[in-house]
């Protein structure tokens, strides 16, 4: 049987209570929202790009406590990496949560968001997980439309 | 008629403590073969009765003697099964009638459910009757299966949408919906107790205002049906609609009652099969009611289903499972209440067997997760009712929803889980 400890990790729930990059940015260049109609979460994501490298990222909006610990630590890990490092780390985290089998290195690579590995033991919580990834990669798409996790 | 309905008791005990209502919810459960199971090593508490009910042995029972013993097609062949079926199909019919008490069984047309039956008149009745300018009056407390179909007409037709508000408890402000009927109203569409947060609405009176301007009305009864007597020639509504699956019958099945001369001056749905008397490339004459609104193979075993759910509601008596509901709701309502750091959403006087709160820094999403880990199951979420939510300016609300199986101890257990909640997000 699942644990709930191993998706409520101390350091998910201290994220969901108090995020990092909580905030709009003004100087962003890119931006996107995402919605997940099953529960409402509801988030904007806002990236301020230089060249090809994250100068500043922040989100804002509401959700579940996993989709806004996954959103906070996202911003935190992302900052300072390349656009190209950020999608390789949305397709390693997928796999993380999802439980997709993951490549050597993967766990290295994904640091202190390895703590996301229990959503891979409740199935209706990956898109929790996964929103704020999804909407950064449409805002880094350029898309202005809502992402759906529908 | 199935036997297994004629064995539950008639005779009801005078209530107790354990048992009030009048009956004896433990030997009822033992109706229910689904709730016998484990859920991760825990008994199920089911609470999720407002999205769908479980079934009792007689439903389930009296579907599968339809499939081993009389399936055939309705109203075609003139062998033994068909009349059987057909028999037995339109036995279910006058069981609805029966339990609604519409006049005729003529005016009860069987849909997939609820939302087929409000698409029906929307489509039908409306198409004719709603042009440009003209209004459609619904609350603020509707399921979207009860706003989407009056858009589409409106974006169609160039109609308006007209919304009558509710207080701050969730209850329908009566002054305001009588102020929203205009000249120009030309349905109102209501529902009669609120999926989201139980309100029962005060029908009848709405229902009076509509008629002294001529307007009709149509009642959402998917929640109501499973929790009060309805008596559609008492309130005199013109369309009455529910679903199967929330009065303890099969999933796919619905009613939608209409009124007779309402119902004959309507164009048909659907075309196809068995909603005519002829057809020729040049013409085709409709078949009567309620067949001009059943075009092609009906659900029988689903209407032989909902038959049976009918004659084992009704064996219970309606009112018993009301007083027991009742008792249910009430019982949570202090219990959830008296936890720090929880708000109910909806708080009217008359509410049936719905209790939606939120609970202070808990998403109701973790809430959902982290009961179902206790073997709770209930819903988060918008409830198919944004329009609730954001009236009440919360994302999505946790809601436990009652039915006849449901018990005090099951209260307990979910407060106990709630409290776990609470320690886990502490
Ligand atoms: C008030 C209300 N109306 C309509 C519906 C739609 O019912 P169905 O999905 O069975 O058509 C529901 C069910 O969720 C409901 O609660």
């Amino acid at each position: 049987m699942p644990d709930l400890r191993d998706l409520y990790q101390d350091v998910i729930l201290e994220h969901s209570k108090a995020p990092r990059n909580f905030r709009e940015l003004s100087a962003a260049n890119h931006k996107a929202e995402g919605y997940n109609p099953l529960c409402g979460d509801h988030f904007t994501v806002y990236v301020d790009i230089d060249g090809d490298s994250i100068r500043d990222i922040g989100f804002q909006g509401s959700g579940c406590a996993i989709s806004k610990a996954s959103a906070s630590m996202m911003t935190q890990i992302l900052k300072g990496k390349s656009t190209a490092e950020a999608e390789q780390l949305f397709a390693r985290f997928h796999k993380l949560v999802t439980g997709a089998p993951t490549a050597n290195g993967d766990q290295t690579e994904l640091g202190k968001l390895a703590v996301f590995s229990g959503v891979s033991e409740f199935p209706v919580r990956v898109k929790c997980a996964t929103l704020a990834w999804h909407t950064l990669h449409a805002a880094l798409e350029g898309k202005q439309q809502t992402v759906s996790t529908e | 008629m199935t036997s297994v309905a004629r064995r539950l008791p008639t005779v009801l005990r005078p209530p107790q403590a354990q048992n009030i209502g009048g009956f004896d919810v433990e030997k009822l459960r033992r109706d229910f073969p689904i709730l016998k199971q484990k859920i991760r090593g825990r008994r199920l508490v089911y609470l999720d009765n407002a999205a769908t009910s479980q079934k009792p042995q007689a439903v389930i029972d009296a579907i599968s003697h339809y499939y081993e013993r009389d399936n055939s097609n309705v109203h075609r062949g003139v062998h033994y099964l068909s009349e059987r079926a057909t028999e037995e199909f339109e036995n279910a019919r006058q069981t609805v009638q029966r339990f609604i008490n519409a006049a005729s069984a003529s005016e009860i047309i069987f849909t997939r459910g609820t939302t087929e039956g409000i698409n029906l008149v929307a489509q039908t009745y409306g198409r004719t009757h709603v042009g440009p300018g003209d209004e459609i009056l619904v609350t603020a407390l509707e399921h979207h299966s009860n706003i989407v179909p009056w858009q589409l007409l409106r974006d169609e037709k160039g109609a308006k949408l007209r919304v009558a508000p509710v207080n701050d408890s969730g209850e329908l402000l009566l002054e305001e919906f009588e102020k929203l009927l205009s000249p120009r109203t030309n349905i109102v569409a209501v529902t009669h107790i609120s999926n989201a947060i139980g309100t029962v609405i005060p029908l009848r009176q709405i229902i009076e205002m509509a008629h002294r301007r001529n307007v009709p009305v149509l009642v959402d009864g998917a929640q109501a049906v499973p929790h009060l007597t309805v008596d559609v020639q008492a309130l005199d509504c013109d369309f009455y609609t529910f679903s199967s699956h929330k009065l303890y019958g099969p999933t796919g099945m619905g009613v939608l009652y209409g009124k007779s001369a309402l119902l004959d001056a309507m164009p048909p749905y659907q075309g196809g099969g068995d909603m005519i008397s002829s057809v020729t490339f040049e013409k085709t004459t409709y078949n009567k009611l309620p067949y001009k609104f059943e075009a092609g193979t009906p659900h029988v075993a689903g209407a032989i289903g909902l038959g049976a759910a009918i004659d084992y509601v009704n064996a219970l008596g309606i009112e018993n499972l009301a007083a027991h509901e009742h008792d249910l709701l009430a019982y949570a309502t202090e219990k959830v209440s008296a936890l720090p750091g929880i708000r109910v959403i909806g708080t009217a006087k008359e509410k049936a067997a719905v209790l939606s709160f939120v609970l202070d820094g808990v998403h109701p999403h973790d809430v959902g997760t982290i009961l179902d880990q206790e073997g709770i199951a209930i819903r988060t979420g918008h409830h198919c009712a944004q329009p609730v939510m954001q009236r009440f300016e919360v994302p999505a609300t946790a809601r436990a929803s009652f039915a006849l199986y449901n018990t005090r101890e099951e209260v307990d257990v979910l407060v106990e889980g709630l409290q776990r909640v609470q320690e886990v997000f502490a």
